[in-house]
C-alpha cells in the first residue's frame, strides 16, 4: 500500500477489443467507489501513465491488476511479464484473457494465412508488392517499429502465472460488481487459481427454457430456422453451448432467444469446454446406427468452431503442431 | 505422408475392462504377436472415455490413440459405447477441421474372447500411424 | 534529427503511436501513425456458418459491437437473398440509433468536449470530463450519465447483451418487443430528443461563444480538401444503417454513388510495410501517398463527411442545425477537420429523432420479425455508417452458408489516411520551430487525429486529472533530449 494507504490498482488492455474496459465503466456509479478505495497506478484507457512508469514501480508494487486481452504479439508477452512482476495479484480479465476468445480461432490457421489474407487475398487490398507490416522498417527519417505477432495466439496464463480468472465476453457489470466489493470489503479469497465473478453450475441452471428428454436426430442452426422462444434449444436442435459452460451471466442470449455460445467458459471441474460440449451432443444424438451418426454429425457445420468458440487456444489443441 | 524408418509411434491405447482388456490378456497368455508401442489403461467402460483424454493425451506425446469397446449390444453398462461410438466420429471431425489427421483416433469393437483381432487391430493401427509420422507439437510460447 | 514517440495514443481501438520526426533545424520533417496489431478476423471468419459472423465480428470492437453486429446481419440477409420484414428491420435500426446517441455523445462529452469547452490549452487537470461538466453545468453531467445508463438498458433489451449483440440473424431478429417494451423505449426517446437538443444548445453556446475556438475552426491548420464518402436515402439524406454510398469531391460535387454491393469498383486498400492497419482510397483517383487534393484518393469517412454527401438531413431539429452549421461554416462542403465534432453534435439529434420515430412506429411490436431464409445462400454485402465512418462486411459462402471468403473494411480504418494528414499538418503547424514544445501545442496535435474519433475514442480517456501524453523527443540515434508531459 502507498503512503496514502491505498491499495494500488492497475488495468491493462493486451490484445482485446476493449468491451471488458466498457464492462467495468458499466458497473456505473459503483465505479467511483472503486477509485476511491484504490489508488489507480496504471490503466491506459483512464489514467495516464506510460510503460516506463510501470517500468520503474518494484515488484508486487501493485496490490490488484485486471489484465484483459490475449497474448497476440512479442508486446503483449512482454506486458504480461512485466505485469506479473509488478502485481501482487494478478487477474485473468475476460475471456480474451481467460481462454484466448473468439480471436483464438485464428490458430486454426496460423499467423502466417492471417497476414496473407489481411494484405494480399483480401479482394480490397491493392499490394502488388506484397508488402507484410515488419517488426523494423527504415524509413529516411529513422526506424519504426512495431510488435511481432506471435506465431499462436494465447491466454494469459500460458506466459505467466495467474492468480484468479473472471470469465465473460465480457464480464457482466454484476459480476465484476461482486468481485470489486468482495475485495474492497476485504473478504477470504478463495485459492489461487480459481473462477470468480462467476456461478458453479452451468447457463443451463439459469435458462427459464423447459426442458425435455433430449433426441437429435439433426442439427439446425439459427440461420435457417427461429427457434421456440420457450422450449431448449438444444432439445430444438440448435446447439447451445449452455451444458458446458460455467453460469454467471444470467443465460442472456438465451433469453434472447440466441443459442450460447460459451463464453463464460468451462464449468467447475472441468478442464476442456469444447470435449465437454462433445460429450454432452454425443449423449443426445439418437441413434446407434454408425451411418445415420456419420449423417446427423455431417448435418452439423463448423463444429471446432462452435464447441470451441470462445476456448480454443486454451484446449489442449493448442498443442499440437499440423 | 512418409516417415523416418525408425520412427516408433507411442500410442495411448483406451481399453474397457470388461472386453478389450481381457482380449489384450488373452492375446497376451496365447503369445499371439503385436507392436509394443501400445502404452494400455485400462477403462472402466469405452464410454468413460471423455474426448478431453484423447486430447490431452496426442497434446501430451500420443502420436495416436486407440479406444476400444464392448462389441454393440455387448457395453457392461448397456449404453456406454453407443455414447462412445457418437464421440469418436465427432471428435474426428473436430481434429479434422484444426488441421489433424483424424485417423490418428481410432475406434475399434474387441470383445474378450477376441485374441487375435486384438493383435490385429494394435498392428494395423501401429502401421498406420507409423506411416502419418509423428504428432507435432507447438512449442511453448512463454 | 529528432524524434517525439506518442505511445500509446490509448484512445484508439487497440493501440497507437505516433512518430513525429524533427530536422536539425526544428522543422517537423515527417509523421508516422502506426497501429501495432492485428488479429485477424476476416481469415478466421471462414469455415464459420455465415448467420455466426454478427456475433463473432462484434469482437472486434467492444466500443461499437452494434455496427458490426449491423453490417454482418445485413450482410447475411444478402447472402441469403432475404429481406427483413419491416418489424425486424424496424427493430435493428431502433437498436442501432441508440446505440448512434449513446457512442456519439461519450466522444462529445468526455473525450472531445473539454478541449473545446474548458480550451485546448487549459490546464491539464481541468481539461476532462470534470471540468467540462463545471463549465457547462452539473445539469448536463447528470444528464450525460443517465443518457448512458438509458442507452445501456435500451441496447440489452434489443441487442441481447449490452455488449457484444445477439439478436440480428439473416431475415431480421431472433425476438420481437411488446407494447410495454416499447413504451420503455419511447420514453427513452423522447428524453434522448431533448438531451440532442440540449446538446446542439451546449455547443451553440458554450463553443461558438469561444471566439478562439471559431478561429481553431475556420482556420487552416485543421483544413484538408479531400474526397467525402456517406451513406445517403433516396432524398440523399445521411441514414446510418441503410442505403446507397455517395461520394462528392472537393465542390461537393457527386463523383459517384453506388450500391455498397459495388464497394470493390471504388474503393481499395493501400499497404504499409510499418503498421498493421491498411489506408482505403478512392480507387478511380488512386492512391497519392498522404496528400490531400482532387488528384488524391483520400478520403474521408464519417460525421462532417456524412452530412458533406448529404443534401439535408431526413429529421426536423437536425435539418435545422445542419442549416446552421453551413451557415455558419460558409458552404458545404465543409473541410475543416474541426467541425467533425459539429456534425457529430448534428448526428445525435438524427439518431435521437429517428429513434423516437421507430419508437412510435405502429409497426414495431408486431411480431413479423423475421422472414426465415428458404433461398442457397451465396455472396452478399453489409454495409452501415459507424460513428467513426463507413463500414463493409462482404461475405462469400458455400451451398451449406458456411464462409468461404470474408473481406471488412471497417470504420476507423476510413480515416486512417485523413488521420495521418491532420497530424503532419497539425505537428508542422504547431511543433516546427519550438524551443520547448509545449503541453497545449501537443494537445493540439493530438486534437487533430480526436476530431476524427479513432476507435476506442469512447467513453474514458481523462477521468483522472493525471497527466495523460507523454512525448520523448530524440536525435536520430534515439538518445533523449527533452521529455514533455501533458
Ligand atoms: S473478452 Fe470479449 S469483451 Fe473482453 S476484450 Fe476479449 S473480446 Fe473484448
Ligand atoms: S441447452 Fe441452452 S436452451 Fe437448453 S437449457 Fe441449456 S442453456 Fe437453456
Ligand atoms: S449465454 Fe453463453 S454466450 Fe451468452 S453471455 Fe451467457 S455464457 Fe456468454
Ligand atoms: S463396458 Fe465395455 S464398452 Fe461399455
Amino acid at each position: 500500500m502507498g503512503e496514502n494507504g491505498k491499495p494500488k490498482f492497475a488495468m491493462y488492455w493486451a490484445a482485446g477489443c476493449g468491451g471488458c474496459e466498457i464492462g467495468v465503466l458499466d458497473i456505473q456509479e459503483a465505479l467511483l467507489d472503486v477509485a476511491d478505495f484504490f489508488e489507480i497506478v496504471f490503466w491506459p484507457v483512464a489514467i495516464d501513465a506510460k510503460y516506463k512508469d510501470v517500468e520503474a514501480f518494484e515488484d508486487g508494487y501493485i496490490d490488484l491488476c485486471l489484465f484483459n486481452g490475449s497474448i497476440r504479439s512479442d508486446e503483449n508477452r512482454h506486458m504480461a511479464q512485466l505485469l506479473r512482476a509488478k502485481s501482487k495479484i494478478l487477474v485473468a480479465f475476460g475471456s480474451c484473457a481467460h481462454e484466448g476468445c473468439i480471436p483464438g480461432l485464428g490458430n486454426q490457421y496460423g499467423t502466417e494465412a492471417l497476414m496473407d489474407y489481411a494484405y494480399s487475398l483480401s479482394p480490397s487490398t491493392e499490394n502488388p508488392q506484397g508488402l507484410r507490416p515488419q517488426a523494423v522498417y527504415e524509413m529516411p527519417e529513422g526506424d519504426l517499429e512495431i510488435p511481432t505477432l506471435l506465431d499462436v495466439l494465447t491466454p494469459l496464463d500460458a506466459v505467466v502465472n495467474v492468480d484468479y480468472y473472471v470469465p465473460g465476453c465480457p464480464p457482466q457489470p454484476p459480476q465484476i460488481l461482486a468481485v470489486m466489493t468482495a475485495i474492497m470489503q476485504g473478504a477470504e479469497l478463495p485459492p489461487p487459481g480459481s473462477v470468480i465473478g462467476a456461478g458453479v453450475k452451468t447457463v443451463c441452471d439459469e435458462c427459464p427454457r423447459e426442458r425435455k428428454e433430449k433426441k437429435i436426430r439433426e442439427f439446425k442452426r439459427p440461420g435457417t430456422a427461429q427457434p421456440n422462444p420457450n422450449e431448449c434449444l438444444l432439445d430444438q436442435g440448435f446447439i447451445c453451448l449452455g451444458p458446458a459452460t460455467r453460469s454467471g451471466c444470467d443465460a442472456l442470449c438465451v433469453k434472447a432467444n440466441a443459442p450460447c455460445r460459451g463464453c463464460y467458459g468451462a464449468p467447475p471441474n472441468v478442464e476442456d469446454q469444447g470435449a465437454r460440449m462433445m460429450s454432452a451432443i454425443a449423449s443426445v444424438i439418437d441413434s446407434s446406427d454408425p451411418e445415420e451418426i456419420e449423417r446427423i454429425i455431417a448435418s452439423l457445420d463448423d463444429p471446432l468452431g462452435t464447441f470451441y468458440r470462445f476456448s480454443l487456444a486454451k484446449s489442449s489443441l493448442r498443442r499440437l503442431a499440423r | 505422408m512418409s516417415a523416418s524408418a525408425d520412427f516408433e509411434p507411442t500410442i495411448i491405447g483406451f481399453l474397457c475392462r470388461w472386453c478389450s482388456y481381457t482380449g489384450a490378456d488373452l492375446a497376451g497368455t496365447s503369445r499371439v504377436k503385436y507392436p509394443p508401442n501400445m502404452i494400455p489403461l485400462k477403462v472402466m467402460c469405452s464410454g468413460r472415455v471423455d474426448p478431453s483424454l484423447v486430447l490431452k493425451a496426442l497434446a501430451d506425446g500420443a502420436d495416436g490413440v486407440l479406444i476400444l469397446g464392448c462389441h454393440p449390444g455387448d457395453c457392461h453398462y448397456h449404453e456406454g459405447n453407443h455414447k462412445t461410438m457418437r464421440r469418436v466420429p465427432m471428435l474426428k471431425s473436430v481434429l479434422q477441421q484444426y488441421g489433424i489427421d483424424p485417423a490418428r483416433v481410432r475406434l475399434e469393437w474387441v470383445s474378450a474372447s477376441e485374441g487375435d483381432r486384438f493383435a490385429e487391430v494394435v498392428h494395423d493401427f501401429t502401421e498406420e500411424i507409423r506411416a502419418l509420422g509423428p504428432q507435432k507439437r507447438v512449442e511453448s510460447v512463454a | 534529427m529528432k524524434r517525439i514517440t506518442i505511445d500509446p495514443i490509448t484512445r484508439l481501438e487497440g493501440h497507437g503511436k505516433i512518430e513525429i520526426f524533427v530536422g536539425d533545424d526544428g522543422q517537423v520533417v515527417n509523421t508516422y501513425f502506426q497501429i501495432p496489431e492485428l488479429r485477424g478476423f476476416e481469415k478466421f471468419a471462414q469455415g464459420r456458418p455465415v448467420e455466426e459472423l454478427p456475433r463473432i465480428t462484434t469482437r472486434i470492437c467492444g466500443v461499437c459491437p452494434e455496427a458490426h453486429h449491423m453490417a454482418g446481419a445485413k450482410a447475411c440477409d444478402a447472402v441469403y437473398h432475404v429481406e427483413p420484414p419491416p418489424t425486424g428491420r424496424k427493430l435493428r435500426e431502433l437498436l442501432y440509433s441508440t446505440f448512434f446517441v449513446a457512442d456519439h455523445s461519450v466522444h462529445f462529452y468526455v473525450l472531445a468536449g473539454p478541449d473545446f469547452v474548458c480550451g485546448p490549452k487549459a490546464p491539464v487537470a481541468e481539461r476532462n470530463v470534470l471540468g467540462l461538466i463545471q463549465k457547462v453545468g452539473i445539469d448536463a453531467g447528470k444528464r450525460f450519465f443517465g443518457m448512458r445508463r438509458q442507452a445501456h438498458e435500451v441496447i440489452k433489451l434489443l441487442g441481447g447483451k449490452a455488449i457484444h449483440q445477439v439478436t440480428a440473424l439473416p431475415g431480421g431478429v431472433s425476438r420481437g418487443i411488446n407494447e410495454e417494451e416499447r413504451k420503455q423505449i419511447e420514453a427513452v426517446a423522447e428524453d434522448f430528443v431533448d438531451f440532442g437538443q440540449f446538446t446542439l444548445d451546449v455547443f451553440e453556446d458554450v463553443v461558438l461563444g469561444n471566439q478562439g475556438y471559431v478561429d481553431l475552426v475556420t482556420g487552416s491548420t485543421f483544413r484538408h480538401e479531400t474526397y467525402y464518402v456517406g451513406l445517403v436515402d433516396e432524398n440523399n439524406c445521411p441514414n446510418f444503417y441503410d442505403g446507397q454510398i455517395r461520394v462528392v469531391d472537393q465542390d461537393g460535387k457527386e463523383t459517384a454513388k453506388f450500391h455498397p454491393s459495388e464497394y470493390l469498383e471504388h474503393i481499395a486498400e493501400h499497404v504499409e510495410p510499418w503498421t498493421y492497419l491498411k489506408y482505403p482510397y478512392l480507387k478511380a483517383v488512386g492512391w497519392k501517398g498522404f496528400v490531400d487534393g482532387k488528384d488524391s484518393g483520400v478520403y474521408r469517412s464519417a460525421p462532417l463527411a456524412r452530412l458533406n454527401v448529404a443534401d439535408g438531413m431526413s429529421t426536423p431539429k437536425a435539418q435545422a442545425a445542419y442549416e446552421r452549421m453551413y451557415s455558419v461554416l460558409g458552404g458545404r462542403p465543409c473541410h475543416q477537420t474541426l467541425a467533425y465534432h459539429w456534425a457529430r453534435v448534428i448526428e445525435i439529434q438524427a439518431a435521437a429523432e429517428r429513434m423516437l420515430e421507430l419508437a412510435r412506429d405502429p409497426d414495431i411490436t408486431s411480431d413479423d420479425f423475421r422472414t426465415v431464409p428458404t433461398a442457397t445462400p451465396t455472396e452478399g454485402v453489409g454495409c452501415v455508417e459507424a460513428p467513426r465512418g463507413l463500414l463493409i462486411h462482404h461475405y462469400k459462402t458455400d451451398e451449406r452458408g458456411v464462409v468461404t471468403d470474408a473481406n471488412l473494411v471497417v470504420g476507423t480504418t476510413n480515416n486512417y489516411a485523413p488521420m495521418t494528414l491532420s497530424i503532419k499538418k497539425a505537428a508542422t503547424d504547431l511543433i516546427s520551430g519550438l524551443e520547448e514544445v509545449d503541453e497545449g501545442s501537443l494537445n493540439m496535435v493530438e486534437m487533430a487525429f480526436r476530431a476524427y474519433d479513432p476507435c476506442f475514442g469512447c467513453a474514458t480517456h481523462n477521468l483522472g486529472d493525471e497527466g495523460s501524453l507523454e512525448i520523448n523527443i530524440r536525435r536520430r540515434d534515439g538518445t533523449l533530449i527533452h521529455t514533455a508531459r501533458r
